[in-house]
């Protein structure tokens, strides 16, 4: 069949398989139909829920504004989809084009979505991560069940890792008057994502607001009463926090195990695919049958250096799955390059946090306007003499200038004179990610590769 | 009724929330939550709110169900280009 023939036939009869029934795979159902796919679609979930949205899930719901069994996602259009839901895909045979599932089913693909997104990284140790009481903050469940435990009116909740998660639930805690100890390894708050400048303003938001922080330090134990409660935790400066709800924020897991041995180029750090979302197997050859979008996926990007990133941005989700559901019924020449610019954002303690742009690749940062003092700012992070990335604190409506300055490479330390600058934001000073080489709970950008163009590597030694 | 703001728009401009207080908040200066899942008396309100927002940012099932979504943003771009 010759190729336009061959697209034809897809569109009109074809199969598509989407696995991962979450935000970026209904947007891609979406997306296919509305340009005119018209075979048969299915859709693939681990989870028993038709798609849901997540990020209320640590906001508005903590809040007590929203329902967790209520933020299933709008829906742009009627997609005619077969739901297979509750039930996970265990295997990949590219061969033979099919999708293995847990419960023995086989399903047969023309075209596959990938969009596992990801999961919360559990405790490392299985028999204190199933203590009563011990909880992640990931999927629908995980939030019924930890919104109970907090109405139950715990004595103290114990949130392990400060990244974006884990500030947003100790956040949640202190509004309603509920102690918190939080425990993170490195020296603040989202310095993962934003640094240890940032960072600062974060710790100062958690202590004015009651969170009892402790910083460099690592929990060493979770331990269980008689009845399998949980009710302390130890930690690697000697102290102990007595508690009796422990939510446990260590950032994510890419949902990459059931691709183990099907050949594509999948492991912890996602999937491999190209600009257009086509997947690598795992000699580097590009499919052109099998698509990935979200969280899972990793693609190489022009204004960061080629490097391949994987973004657990809802925006990115959408948009990835809008370009990989494109791409997968068009001819090569009408494809698309998914190019987003990478964006999030978090709110806590009252303070809107916006970034856009990979802030973990800026070595250094400038407060262009406002100040950290009053925490209302925004920074922008400068790799090479360019800019790379603008973080925002209470300041969003001028993201999208700097959005500007990052799509065009605007030359750092930006010179501009701007309203609302001060003495302190005229220099740039070094932004103080941590060392890469140690574990951090995550940001929320992984960058997980180098520009061919690179003429050497540096290696980064551990500090310790 | 379900809705969702994508808060990479949102701009904090608060339309939102005058006009469908009991659906949209502000939190802080600047920070929005909202309900996700609406009541259906409040439609007529939501309506108003999905169209005063400057960006564009509130995606909400509308009036006649999936496929009639008024200022939907994704809208053009899944049809169009």
């Amino acid at each position: 069949m010759a190729a336009e023939d061959f697209l034809d036939w897809l569109r009109r009869e074809g199969r598509i398989v989407i696995v991962g029934a979450s935000l970026a795979g209904l947007r891609a159902a979406e997306t296919l139909r509305a340009e005119g796919f018209a075979g048969s679609l299915t859709m693939i979930g681990d989870e028993p829920y038709e798609p849901y949205d997540r990020p209320p899930l640590s906001k508005a719901v903590l809040l007590g504004k929203a329902s967790p069994h209520h933020t299933e996602l709008p829906r742009r259009r009627e997609i005619d989809a077969k739901w297979r839901l509750g039930v996970a895909a265990t295997g990949l045979d590219m061969g033979a084009k099919r999708v293995r599932l847990a419960d023995g089913d086989e399903v047969e693909y023309d075209r596959l979505l990938i969009a596992t997104g990801v999961r919360a990284r559990p405790w490392p140790k299985e028999a204190e991560a199933q203590l009563d009481g011990v909880f992640v903050l990931r999927t629908r469940d995980d939030a019924v069940g930890l919104h109970r435990r907090l109405k139950a009116s715990p004595r103290r909740v114990f949130v392990i890792g400060a990244g974006f998660t884990g500030s947003e639930i100790a956040s949640a805690c202190r509004e309603h008057g509920i102690e918190v100890t939080v425990a993170e390894r490195a020296g603040a708050p989202l310095v993962g994502a934003l640094g240890g400048v940032v960072g600062a303003v974060a710790a100062e938001l958690h202590r004015d607001n009651g969170v009892d922080l402790r910083t460099g330090v690592m929990v060493t134990a979770l331990e269980g009463d008689t009845v399998g409660r949980v009710r302390a935790a130890h930690l690697s400066d000697g102290s102990v926090i007595e508690t009796d709800l422990v939510v446990v924020s260590l950032g994510a897991t890419r949902n990459t195990d059931w691709l183990a041995g099907s050949g594509l180029g999948a492991g912890p750090r996602g999937i491999a695919c190209d600009a257009g979302c086509r997947a690598f197997d795992f000699r580097g050859i590009v499919t052109d049958d099998i698509f990935v979008a979200g969280d899972v996926a990793r693609s190489p990007h022009p204004l960061f250096g080629y490097q391949f990133l994987s973004l657990e941005h809802w925006g990115n989700a959408i948009t990835q799955a809008e370009i990989a559901a494109h791409n997968m019924i068009s001819a090569s020449a009408e494809r698309r390059p998914h190019m987003w610019v990478p964006a999030f954002w978090s709110s806590q303690f009252g303070v809107n946090i916006k970034s856009v742009g990979v802030p973990s690749m800026g070595d250094q940062i400038m407060i262009t306007q406002g100040s950290l003092a009053e925490r209302r700012f925004i920074g922008v992070y400068g790799y090479q003499g360019r800019v790379i990335a603008a973080v925002s604190f209470d300041n969003t409506r001028w993201l999208e200038f700097y959005q500007r300055l990052i799509e065009t490479a605007a030359p750092f330390p930006v010179e501009f004179p701007t309203v609302d600058r001060r003495p302190e934001g005229r220099q740039p000073i070094p932004s103080d990610f941590p060392d890469p080489s140690l574990p951090t709970h995550g940001p929320t950008v992984t960058l997980s590769g180098y520009s061919p163009s690179d003429r050497h590597l540096v290696f980064t030694p551990a500090r310790h | 009724m379900r809705l969702v703001v994508d808060l990479n728009k949102c701009q904090g401009y608060a339309q939102c929330a005058f006009l469908a207080p009991d659906v949209f908040a502000m939190h802080g200066e600047e920070s929005l939550v909202y309900n996700p899942r609406a009541e259906e008396e409040l439609r007529e309100k939501l309506a108003h709110a999905v169209a005063a927002c400057p960006v564009q940012a509130i995606t909400a099932e509308g009036p006649a169900g999936p496929g009639h979504t008024p200022g939907e943003p994704g809208q053009e771009r899944s049809d169009g280009r």
